[in-house]
């Protein structure tokens, strides 16, 4: 129960604010606004996943904004200039993708380098990347892309469960059951807790550090595909911070930022939450949306204050316990 | 293991030199400087006016970053304090302007100092928070719109020029002197880096860690601020969206460039600022030599990867092998 505290709090909160919006608004509580809350958050539920990872295992990827935004200007190229079949670009950019994610976890492993800088590095070198490709917002006119955005399952109550939301739930669940029931997720909190008992314990930290990486990429790829399904086109500034965006997900989920401790679900939940405040702005329509980044902060904070407490808080009971802390 | 050598910054002026080479190269008018209306102009005066305000962050950043922290919000601050000054300039005298915009600056560092010392949240964490919430605060000062001003006296700090040096880079040079003196003038800059190195160690010697560790964010915050006044009065207006706009990535990369570990321990200031310039060099070298700015990022992620190389614990300890060997 203790050890599940943090996802329920910000589970009760999603709760809790879902709630105060449907008193306000009526219309709030209707299939119509959750589905479009999943739609137009697919993307940023995607890339969250994989940040987890990261972060439960003791790191951080800074680079995953930049590879969405690599991921739509190739895939506009690829299908609109050079006339891929987009099967065949989705599979190319995901391969890419996988690949860079991978060199940069071999980069952290064996040269040692802090994965923020590594990640800061690979930020600029796919940004720049995508900006070199094309700097002007292309349009997709691929028939598939029309198919995958008119195939909707009509909820009761009016809600269209768009086919880019199903895949961000599919991917929020084997995230989940990849995390907490294979013998790759047990490795992947290793080392967020400690990273040299882990080495001793014989878990091989470098084959899971570049798996982490590349899972990561690979999700910010396939993100990247949503969110070129999303809007239809390809343009190198799109998802600017967005792993921004993430970060504050999977914090506002429950997962700790010194690794170790995190669920799927929490970030779920955390991107669900960023979701309601920006539905909420729309719904109200006088407030501005910088209120989002403002909101977005607080919570941030309220829960990193809370974590920082509940810490110390089993510290001091460890200690009180007999056990000497760490 | 053995004790590291002092920065000799012979790496980094070689860099440099190379470049500017390259930039000469390019445009063979590089190294021109004239004196027009009582101010200097030329390419090269253009690199340290447009390098003034990523050197003013980095002289911050790398004291943070010797603290074994990161600074991830002085883009936000910048931000901030750009949008207070210019929509403060037109109603109010140019010292209330001022010191609203880095009064302001100051409290952002005290808020980040103080999650980091006081609570004792990792330092990425902590400043992301101002780092997210920041723009929004200033898009709600300047009410999302850009904010314009008239006022010639903040103007200055941005075009003004003292005996032909400009503004900026005067204020960047006094800024640079004023931390040296404070920190490498005084047991500051020891105690910085014994924190920096041990901060359990340093606290049990009787280094007020705490404190200095605030201390240190309030400066970053500050030089952050002042950074938002040039690049406000430079374009007579603030730009809550586009101001400082990852420039903290700017400020990071040119620490590193400047020899200081991410891990800590040794800095130098100056170094720092040599690395700032670096940067500049190189996106004023790309503009000229025609290429698209694109370039720009491409080029930064290959100088970062080289630097990380050379900085590597790893290839460090395979080059010292190599060396004992050898003899």
């Amino acid at each position: 129960m203790r050890r599940h505290l943090p996802v329920l709090v910000t589970t009760a909160v999603f709760v809790a604010m879902f709630v105060a919006c449907s008193l306000q608004y009526p219309n709030f509580a209707s299939t119509r606004v959750v589905a479009n809350l999943l739609t137009d958050n697919a993307f940023l539920g995607i890339v969250a996943v994989g940040m987890t990872f990261v972060i439960i295992s003791g790191g951080i990827d800074l680079s995953v904004g930049s590879v969405i935004g690599f991921t739509t200007v190739f895939l506009a190229i690829a299908i609109e200039h050079l006339g891929w079949p987009p099967a065949v670009a989705f599979v190319v950019v995901l391969v890419l993708a996988a690949l860079f994610g991978a060199g940069m976890g071999a980069v952290i492993h064996y040269l040692e380098m802090p994965p923020f800088i590594v990640t800061l590095a690979g930020m600029f070198l796919a940004r720049g990347a995508s900006f070199l490709m094309s700097t002007e917002s292309i349009a997709i006119n691929a028939p598939l892309y029309a198919e995958i955005s008119s195939t909707v399952i009509r909820l009761p109550g009016g809600g269209r469960l768009t086919l880019i939301a199903i895949l961000m739930l599919v991917v929020v669940l084997a995230g989940a059951v990849l995390l907490h029931a294979t013998r790759f997720g047990a490795n992947v909190y290793a080392p967020g807790g400690s990273r040299a008992s882990t080495e001793m314990m014989g878990v091989r930290v470098g084959p899971a550090t570049i798996r982490i990486y590349l899972l990561s990429s690979l999700l910010a790829g396939l993100s990247g595909i949503v969110f070129s399904l999303y809007t239809s086109s390809g343009y190198s500034l799109s998802a600017v911070g967005v792993e921004l965006d993430a970060i504050a997900a999977v914090v506002i989920g429950g997962t700790l930022l010194t690794g170790g401790y995190g669920t799927v679900f929490g970030t779920f939940i955390g991107v669900l939450i960023q979701g309601l405040i920006q539905t909420y702005i729309s719904f109200d329509g006088s407030l501005s949306s910088w209120w989002a980044k403002i909101a977005t902060g607080l919570l941030l904070f309220a829960f990193i204050a809370f974590q920082q407490l509940s810490v110390g808080l089993s510290r001091r009971g460890r200690r009180m316990a007999g056990v000497t802390a760490p | 293991m053995t004790l590291r050598q002092p920065h000799s910054g012979v790496p980094q002026i070689i860099a440099l030199l190379v470049i500017l080479a390259v930039n000469w190269i390019v445009s063979p008018q590089f190294f021109d400087i004239r004196l027009q209306d009582g101010r200097l102009f030329g390419s090269l005066i253009d690199v340290l006016n447009r390098g003034a305000p990523v050197a003013l962050l980095s002289i911050g950043m790398v004291l943070v970053i010797a603290l074994r922290g990161i600074d991830l919000s002085v883009g936000a601050v910048m931000a901030i304090c750009g949008a207070i000054a210019a929509s403060l300039a037109d109603s109010h005298s140019l010292p209330v302007t001022l010191a609203a915009a880095l009064g302001v600056g100051l409290l952002c560092g005290l808020w980040n100092g103080i999650l980091v010392a006081g609570l004792g949240i990792q330092p990425i964490v902590a400043t992301l928070i101002l780092m997210v919430a920041g723009r929004g605060i200033a898009q709600l000062i300047t009410e999302g719109r850009i904010v314009t001003f008239t006022d010639p006296a903040l103007a200055w700090i941005g075009g003004g020029s003292i005996v032909g040096v400009p503004a900026p880079v005067a204020i960047t040079a006094v800024m640079l002197l004023v931390t040296l003196l404070l920190v490498r003038g005084t047991a500051l800059g020891l105690m910085i880096e014994a924190t920096g190195g041990n901060e359990r160690a340093s606290t049990l010697a009787g280094i007020g860690t705490r404190a200095m560790t605030i201390a240190v964010y309030v400066w970053c915050s500050l030089c952050a601020a002042m950074a938002g006044v040039i690049a406000a009065a430079d374009i007579l207006g603030a730009d809550a969206n586009n101001a400082g706009l990852w420039l903290e990535l700017d400020a990071i990369l040119a620490v590193v460039i400047g020899g200081t570990s991410l891990f800590g321990g040794r800095f130098s200031i100056s170094l720092a600022v040599l690395g700032a310039l670096i940067i500049q060099a190189m996106n004023t070298g790309i503009l000229l030599s025609g290429y698209p700015p694109q370039f720009n990022l491409v080029v930064k992620a290959v100088v970062v990867m080289a630097v990380l190389l050379v900085q590597s614990p790893k290839l460090a300890g395979l080059s010292a092998a190599l060396r004992r060997r050898a003899r």
